[in-house]
């Protein structure tokens, strides 16, 4: 025992951690650390772009590292980068989950670097705070709308819908047929809230107004009837019995096994899970294709988008690795760094990075999304205009879907939650 | 480490209390201060400090950047969460069941694993291989069993003509189903503390009720359970904290969920934390310390008392 | 008749052992043989293919082989902590249940709280980092040495209350110091709770994420329970390869116990012959 007390710091001081990984510094290279979320195609998107871009620039080595994803990833983020532990440069999301960063504190901007001219003008204002600028996006835009089963639309000789009661008309044939009409899979609790996330176009376009009442603390869920619809669908197709009868249970990889097979037709979801299908049902694939949420006026039917994550810089990167970051970045918002990346990932909608096209042999689903975005059809999110988002959402809309609370408690909810929220940060008028 | 073999105890009938009364001037030193400083230094700069400072942050908004003081606030904001009455009670009823459990199977494992029972290397690999097991990988594995229409548990009882219920889909049994995936995770841990305890006991208090003629029965009541008093203190003192503010499971496998029926205090307090809200959680946690304190400190003083007496 | 009672309940507790313990066992190991379609049902079924070297290569060459770093990372940490844990968990459990003052209720109640509250991340990242230990391995050990202090006091404390202090005393007046008595007299004495306190802060040391996450962040200083994060993510998660990670991480920490599983056994032999 004695012995081992006394070698003991000897060893620690003999062993650093990870001494087999390959070592960083090789002559006079820069060797830069990427930190990226892990999903599959954030992280294969940030290797093919390191690779494509380290082709281009032998002397800059580019080493990527992973985080885990959701809520977790967001409070490591914070820790590293309010510690200075940030690497030197990092993917996170845009929106208001980029204001709570404290960008003008954290981060370095990139305002007057000429890549920024290259990014989409729809982007900008995503990582774009007191007039400064500060990232670029990595991956493809994404649409939040309705999954479907092309070979069961055209075996009923359904069309798209364009309004939600043609959606519902359509769900009652779907039914009639013996199919799953609608999936919920509330096992992964996130995937319930599409029917009201997912619904914010037809909201914004019935009320332009909405966002800024609603950050305002004057437009609420509850009481607001054009917001208040996406509570009052959840309930209306678990009332319906619309759903597959094991929506409690169901996870997301069983929705989408079911929506490729046939068993059912039509989900709720963002079209990031394109991936997914391909681990799943890899040749049904292509029978899969996808819609917006339908509202209730055809002449306004468009898609909610979800901005793409961005490569930021903190403040702790300086001298040649800023440098060899910034060229990195200016890869990233240029067409060969589109190209690099739509080769390791399947794009789930369009870059937003100028003069970058899809590669012609893209998924059904994110020519449908991309459809939307050449009409100009879309809106983003919600939570990409607005600070103000609860985070029991989840939690909210399974009670909802499930019957165990109707809309209008859900609503009411929800509502309490967003002020909880606002109160936690500070927000004016809350 | 073995190299002395320490004098065989020739008795501790005798209640020790008398001991401290007549411990010579001398002994004092026996057992000196310095033992502690090592300890005191790691666990006073890395746990004490940080914690005493969390402390202040209940008091403040805080967003990890910055910190704005607002006094009671956040104290008010936690007892207005709308699923906090409803949280402690799940917290008890959590804390009870899987600790009840733990205890009472922990202790009937431990005598059948010392006993002379065949397999015994192999039954105690079993038991124990749970917690070994990360909490993701259980999380998903019973999940997967639990699923009302196509998991192995239901799947099973329908062999024997029981209709299986919604384990974990059923908001009123869904915190149970938990429970008991818990305690399969933890009991070989329990387990192996009371293996610990029957072990040390001294073969000469198994002789001596042998050869008084005592059957299996007294052995256990009037042997085993008192002297292995201990680790039963320690199993119920572990469990019962592990229970009031363990959320991981729960977590891995309902999310709180159906809705919020099978949330407790600690998930909530998570939740929190995840959601960015870092003064109000902390706020959530004092709340939950105090509970807890107020819970384990008199509990941990009576079962020391009872292991004075004995 | 004892002989046939033993055999009977051993049987009847291995059959009892293989529904509650070794079926969701080979759940793990079905699904982590499997292919990736297959696995995603999570259903208790034989493998339409057996892909067990695949997927372990594919596991075990993952991020450029990071499961083997994380192991390395890994076994240091647990080695290094709970080692330290033992020893200064005994000392303090030592004197705390032999040396009653007016300061023992207050320390109790310091070490309950390490049990009670959970550890703040932020502030004691600025205390690693006025000390110039953040992002290190040894400033990660201490961490995981100040969290599980505790319990092993804990643990200790409740044993060392059945040893005599009448052995101390014979100790005591033969002129042993106070380190040589509790080297000698008490830890020899403890000995199966070391073991068990040994398996117990392995195990939560070993399958630790929180703490490594935020304590040690970068890739060269992964832990075997971060590589999990390499096949599940909040979209898609490939099944076959988490479950032969988990079963991966799993093996190591499962022969230790056996290895330790003797000593306890051996103990037992022990005091059979001292009696």
């Amino acid at each position: 025992m004695v012995a081992v007390a006394a070698v003991l710091p000897l060893v620690l001081s003999a062993c650093s951690a990870g001494s087999l990984g390959s070592s960083g510094e090789e002559g006079d290279a820069t060797s830069i650390k990427l930190l990226v979320d892990n999903a599959p195609d954030n992280l294969q998107s940030a290797q093919q772009l390191a690779k494509a871009f380290e082709a281009k620039n032998p002397k800059t080595k580019v080493s990527v590292e992973t985080r885990p994803g959701g809520t977790e990833g967001d409070n490591l983020i914070k820790t590293r980068l309010q510690t200075d532990s940030m690497a030197d440069l990092f993917v996170y999301n845009v929106g208001s989950l980029f204001q709570q960063i404290d960008p003008t504190k954290t981060l370095t901007p990139i305002t007057q670097d000429p890549y920024v001219k290259n990014l989409d003008e729809s982007f900008v204002p995503q990582v774009t705070v007191g007039g400064q600028t500060y990232g670029v996006p990595l991956g493809s835009a994404l649409g939040g709308g309705v999954l479907y089963n092309r070979k069961v639309y055209d075996r009923l000789g359904l069309s798209v819908p364009r309004t939600w009661a043609e959606f519902i008309a359509n769900s009652e044939k779907i039914k009639a047929d013996g199919v799953t009409p609608v999936i919920q899979t509330y096992q992964d609790t996130w995937t319930s809230q599409l029917l009201v996330l997912g619904d914010f176009h037809n909201v914004s376009a019935a009320e332009p107004g909405f966002v800024k009442d609603y950050t305002a603390n004057k437009a609420k869920y509850a009481t607001d009837p054009n917001a208040f619809k996406g509570f009052q669908h959840l309930q209306q197709i678990h009332d319906l019995k619309l759903q597959n009868p094991d929506f409690a249970s169901a996870t997301l990889v069983k929705g989408l096994q079911m929506l490729a097979t046939g068993k059912g037709a039509q989900y709720p979801m963002l079209s990031t899970v394109i991936s997914g299908i391909k681990t799943s049902n890899p040749d049904q694939l292509n029978d899969i294709g996808f819609f917006a949420l339908p509202g209730d006026d055809a002449a306004t039917n468009g898609l909610t988008a979800w901005f793409p994550n961005a490569l930021y810089v903190p403040k702790t990167t300086t001298g040649g690795k800023l440098a060899a970051v910034k060229k990195l970045l200016a890869f990233a918002a240029s067409p060969a760094g589109c190209t690099a990346q739509a080769k390791a990932s399947t794009p789930t909608g369009p870059y937003l990075v100028k003069g970058c096209t899809l590669p012609t042999d893209v998924p059904t689903i994110t020519k449908d999304v991309a459809a939307y975005f050449t009409k100009g059809a879309q809106s983003p999110a919600l939570e990409f205009l607005s600070p103000v988002k609860g985070p029991s959402l989840d939690q909210i809309s399974v009670q909802v879907g499930s019957g165990i609370t109707n809309a209008k408690t859900g609503a009411t909810q929800y509502d309490n939650d967003t002020r909880k929220q606002a109160q936690q940060l500070g927000l004016s008028g809350w | 480490m073995t190299t002395v073999a320490p004098t065989p105890p020739k008795t501790t009938e005798r209640a020790p209390t008398p001991v401290r009364a007549r411990r010579a001037h001398g002994t004092h030193s026996s057992y000196p201060t310095w033992f502690y400083l090592p300890a005191a230094v790691i666990y006073g700069a890395l746990f004490l400090i940080p914690t005493l400072a969390s402390f202040y942050f209940s008091l403040t908004r805080w967003t990890i950047f910055k910190s704005t003081f607002i006094g009671l606030d956040n104290y008010t904001a936690f007892f207005q969460e709308p699923a906090l009455v409803k949280g402690f009670v799940n917290t008890f009823l959590y804390a009870i069941v899987t600790s009840g459990l733990k205890v009472v199977l922990g202790l009937f494992l431990g005598i059948l694993l010392t006993s002379q029972i065949r397999a015994r290397g192999y039954l105690r690999s079993a038991v124990f291989f749970p917690v070994l097991v990360s909490t993701v990988g259980v999380g998903i594995t019973f999940t997967a069993f639990m699923d009302p229409s196509t998991g192995a548990i239901n799947k099973a009882l329908s062999a024997i003509g029981v209709d299986g219920p919604g384990w974990l889909t059923d908001p009123s049994l869904a915190l149970f189903s938990v429970a008991l995936v818990d305690v399969w995770k933890g009991v070989g841990l329990a387990t192996v503390i009371y293996i610990a305890g029957i072990v040390s006991i001294p073969d000469e208090y198994h002789e001596a009720a042998k050869l008084d003629g005592a059957n299996a029965w007294q052995l256990l009541r009037n042997v085993v359970l008192p002297l292995s008093w201990p680790a039963t203190s320690t199993v119920i003192i572990l469990s019962l904290i592990g229970g009031l503010r363990s959320f991981d499971l729960i977590w891995a496998m309902t999310r709180g969920g159906p809705g919020f029926s099978s949330d407790v205090v600690a998930s909530v307090i998570y939740k929190q934390y995840q959601a960015g809200f870092y003064g109000l959680s902390t706020a959530g946690n004092v709340i939950l310390f105090l509970v807890v304190t107020a819970v384990i400190v008199p509990l941990s003083r009576f079962l020391a008392r009872k292991e004075v007496q004995r | 008749m004892r002989n046939s009672t033993r055999t009977w309940l051993g049987a009847l507790s291995v059959t009892v052992s293989i529904v509650v313990f070794v079926v969701p066992f080979a759940f793990i190991v079905l699904t982590a043989v499997k292919d990736p379609q297959q696995a995603a049902q999570l259903d208790f079924s034989w493998p339409r293919h057996f892909r067990l070297v695949d997927n372990f290569v594919q596991v075990l060459e993952a991020r450029d082989y990071i499961l083997v770093i994380a192991f390395v990372n890994s076994v240091i940490l647990t080695v290094a902590s709970v080692t330290v844990m033992v020893v200064l968990g005994a000392m303090v459990a030592f004197v705390l249940q032999r040396r009653v003052t007016r300061w023992t209720g207050l320390i109790n109640f310091l070490v309950l709280s390490g049990l009670i509250i959970p550890p703040a991340v932020v502030p004691t990242i600025w205390v690693l980092q006025k000390a110039g230990l953040f992002g290190t391995l040894p400033g990660l050990i201490l961490v995981e040495i100040a969290f599980g202090l505790s319990f092993s006091i804990l643990l200790f404390r409740a044993f060392i209350a059945t040893i005599p202090r009448e052995l101390d005393e014979a100790a005591i007046i033969d002129g042993a110091s106070p380190l040589r008595l509790f080297l000698r007299v008490v830890l020899p004495m403890l000995r199966s709770v070391v073991v068990t306190v040994i398996v117990v802060q392995s195990v939560a040391v070993f399958n630790d994420f929180t703490n490594p996450l935020y304590f040690l962040p970068g890739e060269q200083n992964a832990t075997v329970q971060l590589t999990l994060f390499n096949f599940q993510s909040q979209y898609s998660t490939s099944y076959n390869l988490l479950f032969m990670d988990i079963l991966l991480i799993t093996i190591p920490p499962l022969i230790m116990f056996l290895f330790f599983n003797r000593q306890i056994v051996a103990g037992m032999t022990a005091g059979a012959v001292k009696g």
